[in-house]
């Protein structure tokens, strides 16, 4: 008998069957296919924004257009309007007009469409938080396997950096991050990361949620380094790092991909809040958070340029948190990081 | 008769439908009596125990038949009532001690807590009681063990703990489900003694759950032998040991380690495991298992009196009984 | 138990040198320019430069720069912002602080008591429609950006119906001290306070009754029920007892985490002058001595708080108390 078939033999079972099995108790989780079918729409609309700028609203959202005017029905009106006030002092935008081909949800301060920006801005919140998900679910898998698997002091050093880490509250660690980059970005060696690029944001958010997600990886490691099918594939001399791909790896992806919604989530609550700050997202990109910051002056005349951004955060939010519970419920996966924002 | 059970059925629901977990078990029980109840895990017999108690709470579930206890119907008995018997008239112990305590409360506490909602006394009234049944159980200073947290006590003093928990009201009925399973050779054996003696000194009947044949010889006056949630064989602990009726209750009977006599090399085991509920045959439950099995099994066979026993197999009937069994010595 | 005590007390003061370190290598050896630059701050002129680098010894090697850092924190405390013409960042720190107490004890008062009693309430109906609404009222707590909400509730109570008797009472925004008008304090904090506490309601009735649930099935719960007791005290005082340790332990870490400027979102769009919103002041000019100091402070008392929640542990749990 030889290592290899004796390390797949032992093996637990194949994940076929219990992701098949998973996947149509999903499948039956009549929220969490809301909640899917809320996320893939909102994707598609948000990949259609080019299409949606340039075809539907004809306007160009990241240029300022103080000076343009639209057309509703025939009518020709200016962008900037004269405020109600009796002596219509100062200009406001245009509120929402609901003609698609005419500032829709009406204009920001620079007369910019608010429905064009919200779909581009939607594009790279949406593109933020699922690539810092995905690095950090990468970081927090090798961290969580090497620190679990190895024990010892390997584990109890990465341990520690990881309580270090965690104990500076998360957004503060974000800002301070997003602070020393945001003016100069990040020069590593002979790469130059410019600070108006997303990958910063990125790199951010994803490292300030390792600990967090790591946590819950080294948990199930530990608990499976004890398991015979472990135990027996060590006694057997399979080597290391065999059985943490044939072994641990498999039995781990549970955790992580219930783990995945959950981070987007969290990714996405930061990123609008570091973007808020005007740490996140720079301009001329936009995000939902950037656009949230550009209502905030006009929260009271224009509302709707702060609670459209907005309410699109909290259902793309909510369909992901949604998804997770009906992940984690499918999976039985338990004890896959506690609900934190 | 203190309890008399009635073609008890306990129903759970189980992929969208309702599958019997007992069966039309029925017995009874008198004053001063222990009667233990004897089965593999999954047989039913700690589901009969809950059952009594009221305590299946799983959604769905349907528990028919009749339990009347002092003449009283507990099956769909209103829920304040039936708290009002738990815990005073029958009482409970489980087989972890470890986990069945309350992990943040001392021991004391929690009994205390048991005396006052049946009875109005006083705090300090409560503990002097509580201190006083410790001590009856054998426990060694037992107000200091009071005091205690259960994870600060040894198994068989958690176990006597839990014994003066279950006594502290008084109870008529005392369920003891599997109490001795969780704890070490030595420390089952003075449980054992304290079960026993309880008829005495507090004129209490015992239902005794458990899987060992070993438990319900020394301690039982009648057995109840459950299979796959049916009632198999039932008698009196003494004939049913000299002479058991059905296969299952002999094979169980065999695998018990002798006490005298050369010791075999190997205990016979019953080959494969019990049907699950869902799955059960439509005849014999244990046809498929017994080494008897012929024809007649196909039909489930009806529980009929043997001399003193009932037993639930065709074997009596056809006139070829299974011949009776060596006993040493019985403690009776 | 003193044993435990002490190794407590040992790992704490690891943390906080790893925090110190760790913080001082963000802000001081982030790949990218050069620190002196981003310290004496924007179109900084060459000799405040050249002051910079000495003061903080940025010609010398990192070790001496770390300890020179720690030295004017903790001991000196004259770490001072350049950008604020050479305010003493650490006093100012510590007039912000009774803003942020203020606020976030409000909250924890609010959310405390909401999530228990929708957490309880949840467990005790499990299944049903009552449990299933609360929780998806959780999760939409946990969805809603704090900022947003935060703008949405002055849209309604200082704009749009402020006019209305529901929001007449509503001052405008800022701080009022508790010492000088406790009604106006109150009247400033409520709305700041329930904003606050929306996300930690939702987590905490989630965990809550998450933790009750998996207490049902445990076998004390059923000997509770076999004592006679109501589902009422069977569910309050053993079960909810039990899970409060979990509760409790996330309690201080939350706490704490927003005592230390994490609570600078809504002191933001409340216009509360507390400890984050000197850090967003800070990040606005990009006042670096400021919010490094804010960040090292705040991260100082987590970790003292933590080590609290740990003794609170023992006393909550008897099990830790004798060292598992």
């Amino acid at each position: 008998m030889t290592a290899p078939t004796a390390s797949s033999s032992l093996s637990a079972p194949r994940p076929a069957g219990p992701w098949r099995r998973a996947g149509r108790r999903l499948a039956r989780d009549r929220a969490a296919m809301v909640a899917l079918a809320v996320l893939l729409a909102v994707t598609a609309a948000c990949l259609l924004a080019p299409v949606y700028a340039r075809d539907v609203a004809h306007t160009d959202p990241f240029t300022s257009n103080v000076a343009g005017s639209v057309t509703i029905d025939g009518r020709s009106v200016d962008i900037m309007q004269p405020n109600d006030n009796p002596l219509h002092l100062g200009l406001s935008p245009i509120g929402p007009t609901w003609h698609a081909s005419a500032d829709l949800l009406g204009a920001d301060s620079q007369g910019r469409d608010l429905a064009a920006r919200l779909l581009y801005g939607g594009r790279t919140s949406l593109l933020i938080s699922f690539c810092a998900a995905a690095l950090c679910i990468v970081l927090a898998a090798i961290v969580g396997i090497v620190a679990g698997y190895a024990g010892g002091i390997v584990d109890a050093v990465l341990s520690r950096i990881m309580d270090i880490m965690w104990a500076v509250p998360v957004y503060l660690f974000a800002i301070s991050l997003s602070i020393v980059t945001v003016s100069q970005g990040l020069k590593l060696g002979p790469v130059a990361i410019a600070s108006d690029n997303l990958l910063i944001p990125i790199c951010i958010i994803a490292l300030v949620y390792v600990p967090y997600a790591a946590r819950p990886v080294r948990g199930r490691v530990m608990s499976l380094r004890r398991a015979e099918f472990v135990t027996a594939a060590r006694a057997l001399g399979v080597p290391g790092y065999r059985i943490v791909l044939r072994d641990i790896l498999p039995n781990v992806t549970g955790t992580l991909v219930v783990l995945a919604p959950l981070m987007m989530a969290l990714a996405m609550m930061a990123e609008s809040a570091l973007s808020f700050l005007s740490i996140g997202v720079q301009a001329p990109g936009a995000s939902w958070g950037t656009i949230i910051e550009d209502g905030e002056g006009l929260i009271y005349t224009r509302p709707m340029v702060a609670i459209a951004p907005g309410l699109a955060i909290v259902i793309v939010v909510l369909a992901l948190n949604v998804l997770g519970d009906g992940m984690r419920d499918a999976l039985d996966v338990r004890d896959s990081g506690r609900e934190r924002a | 008769m203190l309890l008399v059970v009635r073609d008890l059925t306990v129903a759970l629901p189980i992929g969208g439908r309702l599958v019997p977990i007992v069966e039309s078990v029925s017995f009874t029980l008198g004053a001063r009596e222990i009667l233990g109840i004897v089965g593999e895990s999954g047989s039913g017999k700690s589901m009969t125990s809950l059952a009594i108690m009221g305590l299946i709470d799983v959604p769905g579930a349907r528990v028919s038949g009749s339990v009347r206890f002092r003449g009283r119907e507990l099956v769909g008995l209103a829920p304040r009532a039936y708290r009002a018997l738990r815990g005073r008239e029958i009482a409970m112990i489980f087989q972890d001690p470890m986990t069945a305590f309350t992990p943040v409360y001392t021991v004391g506490r929690q009994i205390d807590e048991q005396i006052r909602v049946h009875q109005k006394i006083s705090r300090a009234d409560a503990r002097s009681r509580t201190v006083r049944l410790l001590g009856d159980m054998g426990v060694p200073d037992p107000e200091r063990v009071a005091g205690r947290y259960p994870h600060q006590l040894s198994g068989g003093l958690r176990q006597r703990a839990m014994i003066a928990m279950a006594l502290s009201c008084n109870p008529a009925l005392l369920i003891a489900d599997e109490p001795t399973t969780a704890l070490d050779v030595t420390v089952q054996a003075q449980i054992l003694d304290l079960l026993r003696g309880l008829r005495r000194e507090y004129g209490s009947s015992v239902l005794l759950i458990t899987h060992d044949m070993g438990v319900v010889a020394e301690t039982c006056d009648r057995t109840l032998v459950l299979y796959s949630g049916l009632v198999a064989e039932r008698g009196p602990t003494g004939a049913l040991f000299a002479q058991p009726g059905h296969p299952y209750t002999a094979a169980l009977l065999d695998s018990i380690p002798p006490l005298h006599g050369p010791r075999p090399a190997r205990l016979p085991s019953i080959p494969g495991s019990p049907p699950v509920p869902a799955e059960r045959p439509a005849g014999c439950p244990f046809a498929p298992r017994c080494a008897y099995a012929h024809e007649a099994c196909a039909v489930r066979p009806a529980l009929v009196a043997s001399g003193v026993q009932d037993i639930a197999c065709v074997l009596p009937a056809e006139g070829r009984p299974l011949p009776p069994r060596f006993v040493a010595e019985m403690s009776a | 138990m003193v044993m435990a005590v002490l190794r407590r007390l040992g790992q704490t003061l690891f943390v906080l040198v790893g925090i110190s370190v760790l913080v001082f290598l963000v802000f001081f050896a982030t790949p990218g320019a050069d620190p002196t630059a981003r310290i004496a701050g924007r179109n900084a002129s060459s000799e405040t430069m050249a002051r910079v680098r000495v003061e903080y010894g940025f010609d010398r090697p990192l070790p001496v720069q770390y300890a020179r850092m720690m030295e004017k924190l903790f001991v000196t405390r004259d770490l001072t912002s350049y950008v604020n013409r050479g305010q003493k960042v650490v006093p100012e720190i510590l007039e912000a602080a009774p803003v942020t107490v203020s606020l976030v004890s409000g909250a924890a008062v609010i959310w405390v008591v909401l999530s228990v009693a929708m957490g309880v309430i949840a467990a005790a109906l499990r299944g049903s429609w009552v449990d299933r609404g609360l929780m998806m009222l959780g999760l939409v707590g946990i969805s809603i950006p704090v900022f947003w909400l935060g703008q949405v509730v002055n849209l309604v109570t200082q704009s749009r119906y402020h006019e209305s008797w529901l929001f007449s009472w509503v001052p405008g925004l800022g701080y009022v001290p508790l010492t000088e008008d406790p009604l106006g304090w109150f009247r400033a904090l409520a709305l700041p306070w329930l904003t606050l506490a929306v996300l930690f309601v939702g987590i905490y009735s989630r965990v809550l009754r998450a933790d009750l649930v998996a207490v049902q099935s445990e076998d004390f719960m059923r000997t509770a029920r076999a004592k006679g007791l109501s589902p009422a005290r069977v569910l309050l005082v053993h079960g909810l007892r039990t899970s409060m340790i979990t509760f409790v332990s996330l309690f201080g870490l939350d706490f704490a985490q927003l005592v230390g400027g994490g609570a600078l979102l809504t002191e933001v769009v409340f216009g509360l002058q507390g400890v984050g919103r000197l850090t967003y002041q800070a990040l606005s000019n990009l006042d670096l001595p400021l919010i490094m100091a804010t960040v090292m402070y705040s991260a100082v008392f987590v970790v003292i708080a933590n080590a609290v929640v740990d003794m609170l542990y023992l006393l909550l749990d008897p099990r830790v108390r004798d060292g598992r």
